[in-house]
């Protein structure tokens, strides 16, 4: 019998792991695109922001730069990812915890992967859709409260759609039976995403002259650390919870040990 | 432990968690979260909540590569 705080605990730990893994990641596959864009921005005459100490002196009136492109790329990438995958990953516990049992027959490890899998679509890959990641020296600095409250505007309506899909489609699985509630469940979802994508306002701040192969080797980049990020949060998640609820299982059903 | 402890097909016992009971820690985490993700995600960009640069610039590459608009 696993309890809430169980579930909690073995997020939490299942998410370091997945934020020290997506900094590897980002630090390997990410941070070559950003050091190069970063360049391109500074070869551009640069604008203001963090350039490390070079453009101290001319961006005096620019809040300054505080932190160096050195720290930036290490302990700064790693303390975010850390602490967004640790928080991802404490949620991804507390819903798994709280979604076993309620969906039929679905397993533990299932149950974690699914909800994982469902972390990585509504809170990444459904705003990408219409905000893709930019990579420095791409966007309109002056732009950022409108770019910042679309992308949350998006999340938001994401995790509302899903929220909206996963109390329907538990409502028809009587009706209907998992399998054709589940179906309904997701076409919810895509109605709602595919209603936002056609509704919310787009831009595109890409200069025209920023190498499309840098932007594609960066928005790659991001893919991969977040599917890295969901992944172990699933995978670390599903097999925690799972020996932990083996270990205690035996003792209060002993009919299962009994065939063999 | 590293055999299944029930027959293939056997459901494994999976209790539900009471929702009446969770509610709190739920809605303690769901804040925290959304703390952690606004500064990660958000904090002197759009809006600040502490003056200056530091914390976009320390957060600056995950907030890039995580997909938050940055600036």
């Amino acid at each position: 019998m696993l309890t809430l705080r169980d579930f909690l605990v073995r997020g939490l730990l299942a998410g370091l792991l997945a934020g020290a893994a997506a900094f590897v990641v980002g630090y390997v596959v990410g941070e070559p695109p950003v050091a190069a864009a970063i360049a391109l921005e500074e070869a551009d005459g640069g604008h203001t922001h963090d350039t490390g100490e070079a453009h101290e002196e001319e961006d005096a009136e620019d809040a300054g730069t505080e932190v160096s492109r050195d720290l930036q790329s290490t302990l700064g990438l790693a303390t975010g990812m850390l602490v967004l995958g640790t928080a991802m990953g404490g949620l991804a516990g507390i819903v798994t915890g709280l979604a076993v049992g309620r969906f039929g027959r679905a397993s533990l490890r299932g149950t974690a992967l699914a909800v994982a899998g469902a972390g990585f679509v509504t809170l990444y890959a459904v705003p990408f859709l219409i905000y893709p990641p930019n990579p420095p020296a791409v966007g309109d600095g002056n732009t950022i409260g409108y770019r910042t409250a679309l992308y949350f505007a998006m999340l938001a309506i994401s995790v509302l759609g899903a929220a909206l899909a996963v109390s329907i489609g538990r409502n028809l699985s009587a009706k209907l039976g998992g399998w054709y509630a589940a179906l309904a469940g997701v076409g919810i979802y895509l109605v709602v995403v595919l209603v936002a994508l056609g509704v919310m306002p787009r831009y595109d701040e890409v200069p025209a002259e920023f190498p499309a192969s840098l932007l594609y080797e960066f928005r790659l980049a991001s893919v991969l650390t977040q599917v890295v990020l969901w992944g172990v949060i699933g995978v670390v998640l599903a097999e925690l919870t799972h020996r932990l609820a083996s270990a205690r299982t035996p003792a209060k059903t002993p009919v299962a040990s009994s065939t063999r | 432990m590293s055999h299944s402890t029930t027959a293939p097909g056997v459901l494994v016992e999976l209790p539900k968690l009471s929702l009446r009971e969770s509610w709190p820690w739920v809605l303690f985490a769901v804040l925290i979260a959304l703390l952690a993700v606004y500064f990660v995600g958000a904090e002197q960009g759009a809006t600040s909540v502490f003056a200056g640069n530091a914390v976009h610039e320390w957060v600056h590459d995950a907030r890039h590569l995580l997909g938050f608009p940055c600036h």
